[in-house]
């Protein structure tokens, strides 16, 4: 178990000392949030309507609800091009953990993630953003999305091993990702969206992860189950966790 | 250490699909020996390698590395074994000195030990200069050199080096050359798989050569070179000369039948290196048959590879050919 944790911290660490040596992935993590939110609050934000909220307070929660989608994208890269350079085939010829190369590339997502959401919160703060809660609220959500984030990196964890390129890990990602992010409660009121939409919203892992920051950071109504996006994140790891590490084994196992 | 072989390979099979990669395969590595397996691509090289380095489950036979099965006593056999192999499995993100300390600390050292360990290793590698370059940067021959000395990181006993100068520029095959023939001197075992000729002939103490995932002969180079029947005569005959004369004339100096090629060239096979060229010009110009040009020479491990299997050795173009097996998409 001490194996373990050490291992997963010397990965974890692996991944994120690139970071600062590729400007490229910084923009990534930085500068794209920027333009989205300033996207968002400017262009579109003039032309929807959220009753009870202005429209920068409304769409923070849910612009770092996707960005935090997003931020698994480094996992499924990263485990797509360890796989293809071999690299995957050192590591289990090494008497380390096993668990440790995703538990790892997963764990410094939530590094990433934490860095972006800050960067998010700082643009939100400048462009008129503000919490109507207290500070445990707040915390509580901040820890809510990085553990939802944390989880959906095990998503993107098995898709990064699933397809064969990085150009497949981005398609498909994409592919999966914008209707989850968008037909959700994150840019709009999921009750503007025509029948059919409406439903898949409501019940989309996002809107609900979405309304539950809202709640916390601004004083929204508590949403009928308040456990309900702690219990999704929960089940997407239980569900997508020992998926990845099936294919992983396989994929190393060849 | 233990009392058997280093290495112990007994009855091996791996399939994919409905392909044997390995189809019976019984292997022994002594300690502190080289052994060369040889073959061509796809013959089952890397196939055997990656299950020995526990990366891959064989379907049949047992496979012991320093007396521990690599399935059961996986996790033991790992603190055992160095694995390089025909990609250079480094992270090209990190610098030459991240990566080596990297691999020490999944070893299990302290962070100090492992940085230690590296920068000796670099030193020996010849890649102080570029020990805080991400690896990117790095030369074909480097990022070998740099793989291979990730493999030592825990002075393993037992190396398994898969096609490690697949690809590389003369020099730099040379280098790593020397720095191979190094460590066997220091006693490690080492399997080494190659598709170059020279390469087995020149490093492995015993040679053992693989097609289709079986082992088709196996013994020390000169042992397989003595199996072509030894010293062969090769003679070009004078413009004119008339070559069924010729051909009468030196029957009585091999077993086998001389064969004539174009040019004309005669090659024989002869039963003893002393005195045969001698004796060859004897019988040739009795016989009245002027000679051109002759050599006296041992059959190389290509006349070798080409009587066993019925094929040349393939010669790999580049560096970036297709790995044996697909790996999975």
């Amino acid at each position: 178990m001490r194996r373990l944790v050490t291992d997963t911290l010397i990965i974890a660490e692996r991944n994120l000392i690139r970071l600062p040596r590729a400007p490229e992935l910084l923009i990534g993590f930085t500068v794209q949030p920027i333009m989205f939110v300033l996207l968002f609050r400017y262009v579109f934000g003039g032309a929807i309507s959220t009753p009870g909220y202005t429209y920068v307070d409304f769409l923070i929660p849910g612009i770092i609800v996707q960005n935090t989608a997003f931020g698994g994208f480094a996992t499924a890269l990263g485990l797509n091009e360890d796989v293809r350079k071999g690299l995957i085939d050192r590591f289990r010829s090494l008497p380390m953990a096993r668990a440790a190369v995703l538990g790892g590339r997963t764990l410094s997502d939530v590094v990433t993630n934490a860095l972006s959401m800050t960067i998010l919160l700082i643009t939100g703060v400048i462009i008129g953003f503000s919490f109507h809660a207290s500070f445990a609220h707040v915390v509580a959500g901040i820890a809510l999305l990085l553990l939802f984030g944390y989880a959906f990196s095990w998503f993107l964890a098995f898709l990064g091993l699933l397809v064969s390129s990085p150009e497949s890990v981005n398609s498909v990602g994409f592919i999966a990702v914008f209707p989850l992010t968008f037909i959700s409660s994150a840019f709009v009121p999921v009750a503007s969206m025509p029948e059919g939409l409406r439903q898949f919203a409501e019940v989309n892992p996002f809107t609900i992860v979405v309304d539950a920051i809202r709640h916390l950071w601004l004083g929204a109504p508590e949403p009928t189950n308040s456990w309900a996006a702690v219990a999704w994140s929960l089940a997407i790891v239980a569900v997508f966790a020992p998926l990845a590490v099936a294919r992983y084994r396989r994929a190393a196992g060849q | 250490m233990s009392d058997g072989p280093a290495i112990e390979v007994q009855g091996l099979v791996k399939r994919f699909g409905e392909v044997r990669a390995l189809d019976g395969v019984d292997l022994i590595a002594e300690h502190g020996q080289m052994v060369g397996l040889l073959g061509p691509n796809g013959a089952g090289k890397t196939t055997l390698v990656r299950v020995l380095a526990t990366l891959l489950k064989a379907d049949a036979g047992t496979a012991r590395v320093l007396g521990l099965d690599v399935e059961r006593d996986a996790a033991a056999v790992r603190e055992r074994i160095g694995l390089a192999g025909q990609y250079a499995a480094v992270d090209e993100n990190l610098t030459g000195l991240e990566n080596l300390t990297m691999v020490g600390r999944l070893y299990g050292f302290s962070r100090k030990r492992a940085k230690a360990r590296g920068v000796e290793l670099l030193e020996r590698f010849d890649l102080v200069d570029a020990a805080g370059r991400p690896t990117k940067t790095y030369s074909g021959g480097m990022r070998r050199r740099l793989d291979l000395a990730a493999a030592l990181v825990a002075r393993p006993p037992v190396l398994f080096l898969d096609e490690p100068t697949t690809g590389l520029d003369p020099r730099s095959r040379l280098s790593l050359w020397e720095v191979l023939e190094a460590l066997v001197a220091e006693g490690t075992t080492a399997l080494l798989t190659t598709q170059y000729l020279d390469e087995a002939d020149r490093l492995a103490d015993t040679i053992a050569v693989i097609d289709h995932g079986r082992l088709i002969a196996e013994g020390t180079s000169d042992v397989l070179k003595d199996r072509l029947g030894g010293e062969r005569l090769e003679i070009r005959l004078e413009p004119g000369g008339d070559p069924d004369v010729a051909l009468r004339a030196l029957t009585p100096m091999s077993d086998d039948p001389p064969s004539l090629e174009a040019g004309p060239i005669i090659k024989v096979n002869v039963r003893e290196r002393t005195g045969a060229i001698v004796e060859a010009v004897h019988l040739l110009s009795e016989a009245g048959v002027g000679v051109d040009d002759l050599t006296l020479r041992r059959p190389t491990l290509d006349d070798v590879f080409l009587a066993l299997t019925g094929h040349a050795a393939e010669l790999p173009e580049d560096g970036d050919e297709q790995p044996e097996q697909e790996r999975a998409a």
